[in-house]
């Protein structure tokens, strides 16, 4: 039996009538064409299919759309605002942190998680907060430096601003 | 050059970029494939009727439903694209379940049952190998795909020669690709009656051709269009070539378009592998360590099909002494038909194996000598000039096998950290060491196969530019670095050259994007295309700039006479060549330099060039737990000419991280035949907290085999990591291990 239900996605919001067992990463990309989510397991162990919900990443083929209700879904496709891209996403594109692309959308969505919370990461807490995602061909390197280098663009442009805490 | 481009990377980077499962077509339908729970057994009815009458199900495809060729095979037609006389192992697809819906598909498929009669099953090769062995194809005659061999000096004198011997038994592993984008295809019946074909795969030409066998269609009937991919690493080939032409025999019979998008269970279930081998090795030394003999016994399990066995172990075998000149070689190779998941092209094609086992040996070696194992390496490795063990003289590129060494051994800092290595010795409990490996690797297909490639520029009237070339985009970035290396040659911006969709109906076969050849291949092309539409160029602008064709040269934008001030811009050339009535078309091709091979002997010239690479890590191992930590890691590698700089490293990084894999943590583990590990969870590839921290070093030799000068990287990155671990385990462990992956026992450190 179909549920109604509502979901705000890249702060548009939805309403829309899903079987309870349907997961979020399916109706994402099934019901609302977000196709920059991607499956690659479906266990939650791959990562290409992480988004943000409330702020925080999640294995969207974990979470069912129901559980998604009243949270900020953010994808990879409201990373952006226009044409212009996330500092993120300019340092994955600048440092060549993409190659086949396939975990490019839950690289970015982690590390905008970390950067949100953490202005300033060392190696370790990048390299730790990428370890749900997993890269086939790039040995990670090139999107630790990504991170780095965004983190540095975002401090310059005032994007995000050291807590104190 | 800029440092690194991409001409996808906005579009990935936005999630914009559309993989096959992205796409959808109206009134599309889903099919999903049948497996059967047996690993060998005579197939005696499959029941499709329940299936069929499901509420949703359109139709259940077997093989009575073909109306083309149901064989396949890249070099053995023995694989069926539909299971019907026996099943061979546990990945054949016996039918396809075609549904409104996939989730409809995947529950009718349950409802189809097999009914078949089990045989006996064969998991180990060498029991494959014995004279009472049941035959996986009986027509075949025998387990044996195929032997190799060299026979190069005389083996026993080379023993006898030697004041040295030693012997070691190796084993590796199944290995899964472990792309993150599982199989995906969709075939959409257009209006002129072709078959189109959007599909996650490497090998569209051979799609193509797989994909007409099966429908009893001809080529120009089927069109395969290049759809970004989520990477290969040479497992989307056979398998995902059959994927596509399963989905579009469906598209064929149904008249609709039809979408296959596969689970990772499936995925790891019916795709080949990296093949598993058994390597018993021999080498003769003088007391000095010069390497005098070496006698090599190669088994490798195919598993249930050929597909391209012959041509992996034909690597192994020519390279199966590494880059070492060595006078006394006795190789024997064979593959061998097992029940087990059958096994094909990877990332490597056979050297990953013999590289493991190599540089090991050579390092044993040394210490029985009482030498370094740098000194053993110099000592015996080629040079300018040297022949290879199947008698090829390295003289027509530079040989940078020393070049390579000596970077990564200054960068590293090896022979003072060398020093420091823990060799097991009781105090602290993170045990350190470091260990190096170096290989030669034969570029391209050498003798397996015709080596050509093609390329199309097309200018158009406002002086934008569309180029083509017969080489797929796997995701490694091989439309960028042809754009890269056109703009190059034609001396213009990038920005004016688009890449154009690519297409099999576009362009002429140039062959597979496999054997780290898209980059030689391609670019040589493309300056071949380039220099024809020089030529055509020139011709029309030369009365205008006062000069002579052959003067006329590229730069800046512009088209320059020979002495003359005179220049006219690139946009304005082309539109004098419109208004003149001719078009700035060129079409390039290249073909390979000539190879040789003597199958008897094993001697010859297998790959016109080769390339040079050398990896060191530096790790530590505790005691405790016997958990390895990576902590750094160097490769040198001499790719000919570098054409996009942060594309280059990061394969290379890439390729690091995927060998440390192989020697630490990745298994496809089979229990009589079907595989335990079926997802990522318990198949295991590495985390970003899990690489070491990584440095390439590029060295730039070009190749004069090579039009453009530049080489490839994709396997060489990816061949020497793990004997370069092993050798560091040994060093922090005092242990040496001779199976891939290594275990490490925990308590002990051993």
């Amino acid at each position: 039996m179909k549920k109604i239900i509502a979901l705000n996605v890249n702060e548009i919001p939805y309403e829309l009538a899903v079987e309870p067992n349907r997961s979020l990463a399916d109706v994402l990309r099934y019901d609302l064409g977000l196709t920059g989510t991607k499956k690659g397991c479906g266990i939650g162990d791959c990562g290409v299919c992480t988004v943000l919900m409330g702020g925080k990443p999640v294995f969207s083929c974990l979470v069912l759309a129901v559980e998604a209700q009243d949270h900020d879904i953010l994808t990879i496709e409201g990373v952006a605002k226009g044409p212009e891209l996330h500092p993120i996403q300019k340092a994955f594109v600048e440092k060549g942190a993409i190659q086949c692309g396939f975990c490019t959308p839950g690289m970015v969505l982690n590390a905008l998680a970390l950067l949100n919370k953490n202005a300033d990461p060392t190696e370790h807490d990048i390299r730790l907060a990428l370890s749900g995602s997993l890269c086939r061909c790039t040995g990670y390197q090139k999107i630790v430096e990504a991170v780095k280098t965004a983190a540095d663009m975002m401090k310059r442009s005032g994007i995000i601003e050291e807590e104190a805490e | 050059m800029e440092k690194t481009w991409r001409n996808d990377a906005y579009a990935k980077v936005t999630g914009q970029a559309l993989y096959t499962n992205d796409l959808a077509f109206p009134d599309m339908l889903h099919a999903v494939p049948v497996y059967a729970d047996y690993v060998h057994a005579i197939i005696d009815q499959i029941h499709i009727q329940d299936a069929e009458d499901l509420d949703g199900v359109v139709k259940v495809i077997t093989s009575q439903d073909i109306p083309g060729s149901n064989r396949h095979g890249q070099i053995e037609k023995d694989y069926r694209i539909f299971a019907d006389d026996k099943i061979r192992y546990w990945g054949d697809v016996v039918a396809l379940v075609v549904a409104r819906d996939r989730k409809t598909a995947i529950e009718a498929a349950e409802l189809v049952k097999v009914e078949a009669t089990p045989l006996p099953s064969i998991h180990d090769p060498e029991a494959a190998l014995k004279p009472d062995a049941i035959l996986i194809h009986e027509e075949h005659g025998s387990n044996i795909i195929n032997t190799h061999r060299i026979r190069r000096g005389d083996i026993e004198k080379g023993f006898d020669a030697s004041d040295i011997i030693i012997e070691h038994k190796f084993q590796t592993q199944f290995v899964e690709h472990a792309y993150l984008e599982p199989e995906a295809a969709l075939a959409v019946p257009r209006a002129d009656g072709v078959i189109e074909i959007h599909g996650s795969m490497q090998h569209p030409f051979s799609t193509r051709r797989f994909t007409a066998a099966l429908l009893g269609m001809r080529l120009s009937d089927v069109e395969v269009v290049g759809t970004p991919m989520g990477g290969g690493f040479g497992g989307k080939d056979d398998t995902a070539a059959v994927v596509c032409a399963r989905t579009a025999l469906a598209a064929k019979l149904l008249g609709k378009p039809v979408k296959v998008n596969y689970d990772r269970e499936w995925s790891i279930r019916e795709s080949y592998k990296r093949h598993p081998y058994r390597v018993t090795y021999k080498m003769g030394l003088s007391s000095d360590g010069l390497i005098k003999a070496v006698r090599c016994e190669i088994i490798a399990d195919g598993g249930a099909y050929c597909s391209t066995t012959p041509w992996v172990t034909w690597r192994s075998t020519v390279q199966c002494c590494g880059p070492y000149q060595v006078d006394h070689v006795h190789c024997d190779t064979v593959g061998v038909y097992t029940n087990n998941v059958f096994t094909g092209a990877m990332r490597g094609f056979g050297s990953p194996q013999m590289n493991f086992v190599v540089e090991q040996m050579v390092e044993l070696a040394a210490e029985k000598v009482g030498m370094s194992a740098v000194e053993l390496r110099r000592k015996n490795m080629v040079q300018q000039g040297s022949a290879t063990i199947t008698g090829q003289v390295l003289d027509n590129h530079t040989v940078s096998m020393g070049e390579v060494l000596n970077a990564v051994i200054e960068d590293i800092d090896y022979d003072e950290k060398l020093k420091q290595c823990s060799f097991g010795k009781p105090e602290g409990d993170e045990l350190y060491g470091i260990g190096l490996a170096m290989s030669y690797r034969g570029m391209s297909l050498g003798a397996e196969g015709a080596d050509f490639c093609a390329a199309i520029i097309n200018a158009q009237f406002d002086g934008s530019i569309l180029l083509e070339v017969g080489i797929h985009e796997n995701g490694q970035g091989a439309e960028s670095a042809f754009i890269l290396a056109l703009a190059a040659e034609l001396g213009v911006n990038r920005e004016r050259i688009r890449y154009r969709q690519s297409s099999t109906s576009s362009i002429p076969d140039s062959g597979t994007t496999v054997a780290s050849r898209g980059t030689l291949m391609g670019t040589g092309a493309v300056v071949r295309a380039a220099d024809e539409f020089k030529k055509k160029m020139s011709q029309v602008v030369a009365p205008s700039l006062k000069c002579n064709p052959e003067e006329v040269h590229f730069k800046d934008d512009r088209l320059h006479g020979g002495q003359s001030d005179h220049s006219i811009s690139f946009d304005r050339a082309i539109r004098v060549m419109y208004l003149n009535r001719k078009f700035p078309f060129a079409f390039g091709e290249f073909q390979g330099p000539s190879v040789t091979w003597d199958e008897k002997q094993g001697r010859g010239k297998p790959y016109f060039t080769w390339v040079y690479g050398c990896q060191a890590i530096e790790l530590t191992v505790n005691k405790q737990t016997g958990r390895v930590k990576l902590l750094n890691a160097i490769a040198a590698h001499d790719v000919g000419r570098v054409v996009n700089p942060g594309m280059l490293n990061g394969q290379i990084y890439g390729g690091i991280a995927m060998g440390s894999g192989y020697a630490l943590s990745e298994e496809v583990q089979l229990d009589a035949g079907k595989i335990t590990n079926l997802n990522l969870n318990n198949y295991r590839i590495l985390r970003s907290t899990d690489v070491p921290e990584m440095k390439a070093i590029v060295i730039e030799n070009r190749d004069p085999n090579s039009p453009f000068g530049a080489k490839g990287i994709g396997e060489p990155t990816n061949e020497i990591m793990a004997p370069a671990i092993a050798n560091a385990v040994y060093r922090a462990t005092g242990k040496r291990f001779f199976n891939l992956p290594i275990k490490i026992d925990a308590q002990n450190g051993s």
